[in-house]
């Protein structure tokens, strides 16, 4: 159920970012100190398709709001193949979410190169705005 | 349970200015196994380091996490720290609170709380970290170049300079290549041979270099550092050791009317041949296929004449085995079959491709040098030059890349039309003329300007032959007319592909290719001349079309590459790789597919399972190939592939903490 | 330069052709044996297509000079397809005036009435041709 926006809900984001391009985007939108909210925790990956679909779920299960995984843009993987790999997988595992009732506006793929500070800075703006407008994520949480 | 300790910098206010220090501290020492929490203003300074140090030994912690700028920036150098203590460098996390934290956010509370949130996934994450140990593999200080073009000789000079022996694998009876058949190069002009064969000569008589022609690559096995590669050496009934290229042989061969693959069939051969008079080695090869002795037993003319005894029919295939560290791939280009362009009519003897028209205009060609049209070998009149055959052309007779050098040698060619003969017309039909380069330009508009070479913007449409004359429809966009008018000799500027046999050949070293079957390179900006598997480099034109100083140029960066790599004695592989539980696996082949460096095998393997003891086909990782990019960890279905490093419980135990 | 309009993009629907991915090389108008004939030469229809002229395009002459040879077709290294591109302007020229001079379904039987030997298939095709 989405909540009100204007109520004291910070949420909770994780971001996948792989190590080569993302995560170097990340360190420059640093670097360029450019603002982006403080409820993005990153966790670095050495490439997108290391992303286990299990962690996205995980996360969700553990109270996370919104999910979004990065990695570098497709032709340019330092691993030449993987974010093909990823790609493939992530949006089948996405529509997968929808169908268990994760709203896709939760869940995001986004290519991130390492020059792309400001991309990465928006990227995070926009979906911090798109999950605060969906509200706490009750769907998968885990309530044991 | 882990004794963990916990670093947090100031680094001066960057950090301190935005998170506060206390806080982060405080809540560290709460987080379950944490022994020991400081802080320090500049943690990657002398002191700050010698502190880490200090306080692993002091208070014996099993792992540590740094709570400062980004991994990118210093893991190393804490890394490097913590190898100074007794503590595996591996046991290292950090938690990126400034590029990540402090500079991006500006509300003092949430920056302090999500400071906090990443040293506890950090600490998290140690939990789970295992002491990893780089491996080491040996160095074979040889290397093998595949084929004997410019680019493979110019590389296999460089690196035999640098003190290494390299092995050349030319699959015709000479080294040379495309360039040992051109007559000039542009933009300068000068002589193709002129500037080759002293380089071929170098490359013959180098003591580190050892050339093996007509050969082929049979099988590769090993890994980088440590490749066995197999070469098959095709008998060719001549004795290498005895032959002292006299000559004799082919001059009484009475087999005299095989068309030959030097002069793109437009001058005939003997069946014992050298491929061209400069030839290296300058020794004769029995065609088979086409020798009297092979096909009837009766003849064994060249036997008779040949001084030193070296004519051996009886010759077989030779196979050498030998070891090496790197390969190269410089197998180059070649140009397309026109069969499919009937329009064109190629099949004419008067429309010839542009490397044909090089053999014709080189005074050691079939015409010697003499401009004329095979069929009535009479001199033309007007030469019509058409360009983009083959290239830039979607469908599927033709190629959708740029050929890239064909405006280049068309230029080349009218000029030297002009040159020769000022009388003859020359056209040349062009939908983009492209001449990016040193001094390119200037030499397309002196073709222009100060030859008279007429330049249309417009293409082809239809060659007919007459007998006497090539019928041409064709349009001059410019001028929104359609032209149709006679010309008396055609050249097309043919769309380039890599060579047929190089598929084979990257398949056997599990190299990639695309789908032009030009190979792939490691990253197209960073790793320009290095494949994506380890020790396999590229040099030349196999890589994408380029002209001869684009090919030196890259042949060099390659050997330089190649030197690094068989100067060290032994390679310190990444520890950080796929790790493999062989009681969960099925051998299911899912890892061996996606795994981008070739670096899974499978092997039958005797598996203890709880005291039953049973052969079965898993999964083996070489740990020289593996680059730990995680693709078969995810890909797994049975759970039973890890990445050291970023494991599954490491992983988890961050979302977790991040969670909470 | 890619204006869309409605004809423009009904053009391209019917045909097929992709203008964008034209080169201007004139391989086209190289290989059209009525060339001379035209006003609008083959590796021009793809301009006007490009700038939506489509007017100018339906009002020309070339679309009724066009042989269908489709050598254009064949020879096009970036498949444009130049005459499915006129084939189906000259489509849309004819549906544009069926609203006023051509029949209508309804004239169907009056014209059987008036001719009962009239071929069924031409009264068929006659049908099918001047209708979207």
């Amino acid at each position: 159920m989405p909540l009100n926006p204007n109520s004291s809900f910070t949420p909770l984001i994780v971001a996948f970012c792989c190590n080569w391009c993302s995560y170097a985007g990340a360190d420059l939108a640093g670097t360029s100190r450019l603002n982006y909210p403080a409820q993005i925790k990153i966790i670095k990956v050495p490439c997108s398709c290391r992303i286990d679909p299990m962690f996205v779920l995980r996360a969700f299960q553990k109270g996370a709001d919104g999910v979004i995984l990065c990695g570098c843009h497709p032709g340019d993987c330092h691993y030449s193949t993987g974010n093909y790999y990823a790609r493939r997988r992530i949006t089948l595992f996405f529509s997968m979410l929808e169908y268990l009732g994760i709203e896709k506006e939760r869940t995001h793929l986004e290519w991130v190169s390492a020059a792309e500070g400001n991309k990465f800075a928006s990227t995070m703006r926009k979906f911090t705005e798109q999950i605060h407008a969906l509200g706490k994520n009750e769907r998968l949480e885990d309530i044991r | 349970m882990q004794k963990i300790g916990v670093f947090v910098c100031h680094c001066g206010t960057n950090i301190a200015g935005t998170v506060n220090i206390d806080e982060v501290v405080e809540n560290a020492k709460h987080e379950p196994g944490v022994k020991y929490v400081a802080e320090y203003p500049y943690m990657c300074s002398e002191a700050g380091q010698s502190m880490v140090q200090k306080a692993i030994d002091e208070h014996d912690l099993s792992g540590i996490v740094i709570s400062a700028c980004s991994p990118r920036m210093h893991e190393t150098t804490f890394r490097r720290a913590a190898a100074r203590t007794k503590l595996n460098p591996f046991m290292l996390e950090m938690a990126n609170i400034r590029e990540q934290c402090s500079w991006v956010h500006k509300d003092k509370e949430e920056a302090t709380n999500k400071a906090h949130a990443l040293t506890r996934a950090a600490i998290a994450k140690v939990h789970h970290n295992t002491p990893l140990f780089p491996g080491e593999s040996p160095v074979t200080k040889r290397a093998l170049v595949i084929g004997g073009g410019i680019a493979g000789v110019s590389c296999a000079l460089d690196i035999a300079e640098a003190g290494f022996v390299v092995d050349i694998v030319e699959s015709t009876p000479s080294i040379g290549g495309k360039m040992a058949q051109l007559d000039k190069t542009f933009p300068t002009l000068d002589c193709s041979a002129c500037i080759l064969t002293p380089k071929m000569v170098d490359a013959q008589f180098h003591e580190n270099i050892n050339i093996h022609t007509y050969s082929e690559i049979e099988s590769v096995e090993g890994f980088v550092g440590d490749f066995t590669i197999t070469i098959r050496k095709k008998a060719r009934s001549v004795d290498m050791k005895k032959c002292t290229g006299c000559g004799a042989c082919y001059d009484k061969c009475p087999i005299k009317k095989i068309p030959g693959e030097f002069d793109e069939g437009l001058g005939m051969r003997t069946a014992i041949y050298t491929p061209f008079a400069q030839a290296i080695p300058n020794v004769p090869v029995i065609d088979r296929e086409h020798c009297l002795k092979f096909k009837t037993g009766k003849c064994g003319l060249c036997e008779t004449v040949c001084a030193p005894d070296a004519i051996d029919f009886e010759q077989e295939d030779e196979l050498i085995t030998e070891k090496y560290g790197a390969v190269i791939i410089a197998t180059g280009i070649t140009p397309i079959s026109l069969d499919k362009f009937g329009e064109y009519a190629y099949t004419s003897p008067d429309v010839i491709t542009s490397l044909e028209f090089e053999r014709m205009t080189n005074a050691a060609g079939p015409t010697k040098g003499e401009l004329i049209r095979i069929s009535d070998k009479k001199k033309p009149k007007s030469i019509t030059f058409i360009q983009c055959v083959g290239s830039r052309d979607v469908a599927v007779r033709s190629k959708t890349y740029c050929s890239k050098i064909c405006c280049m040698y068309t230029a080349k060619h009218a000029m030297l039309v002009k040159d020769k003969y000022p009388d003859i017309e020359v056209n040349v039909f062009y939908i983009d003329v492209r001449t990016p380069g040193k001094n390119f330009d200037e030499f397309y508009r002196r073709a222009v300007e100060e030859y008279g070479v007429n330049y249309i913007k417009g293409q082809v449409g239809k060659v007919v032959d007459n007998g006497d004359s090539l019928w041409i429809q064709a349009v001059d966009m410019l001028d929104n007319k359609q032209i149709k008018t006679k010309t008396d000799l055609i050249v097309l500027a043919t769309a380039i592909e890599p060579v047929k046999s190089v598929r084979n050949i990257a398949g056997m070293l599990s190299a990639s290719i695309d789908t032009n079957n030009f190979m792939t390179e490691a990253h197209p900006k960073l790793k320009p001349v290095e494949s994506p598997t380890a020790g396999v480099f590229l040099a030349g034109a196999c890589q994408g079309p380029k002209d001869i100083p684009e090919t030196v140029a890259g042949a060099g960066a390659t050997a330089a590459k190649v030197i690094g790599l068989l100067a060290k004695d032994k390679l310190i592989t990444n520890p950080c790789i796929a790790d493999l539980d062989p009681y969960y696996c099925n051998g299911c082949s899912a890892c061996e597919k996606v795994c981008p460096y070739g670096a899974i095998s499978y092997e039958d393997t005797e598996i203890n399972d709880h005291g039953k003891k049973a052969i079965r086909r898993i999964a083996v990782i070489n740990k020289a190939l593996c680059q730990g990019c995680g693709a078969c960890v995810v890909t797994c279905p049975s759970g039973a592939m890890d990445l050291l490093g970023f494991s599954n419980r490491q992983i988890t135990a961050e979302v977790d903490a991040i969670c909470r | 330069m890619h204006i869309q309009n409605d004809y423009a993009d009904q053009i391209r629907l019917i045909s097929g052709s992709q203008d964008l991915k034209c080169m201007k090389c004139g391989r086209c108008s190289a290989s059209c044996p009525q060339y001379e004939e035209m006003d609008v030469r083959p590796h021009q229809f793809v301009s006007y297509l490009q700038r939506g002229d489509i007017d100018a395009l339906m009002d020309c002459e070339s679309i009724w000079k066009c042989l269908s040879c489709f050598a254009c077709v064949e020879r096009c290294p970036r498949d444009v397809k130049p005459a499915r591109l006129i084939e189906a302007a000259r489509l849309l020229r004819i549906r544009r005036q069926s609203d006023d001079e051509f029949i209508t379904p309804e004239q169907v039987p009056a014209l059987l009435e008036l001719d009962p030997d009239i071929p069924q298939q031409l009264l068929a095709s006659v049908f099918r041709k001047y209708v979207k």
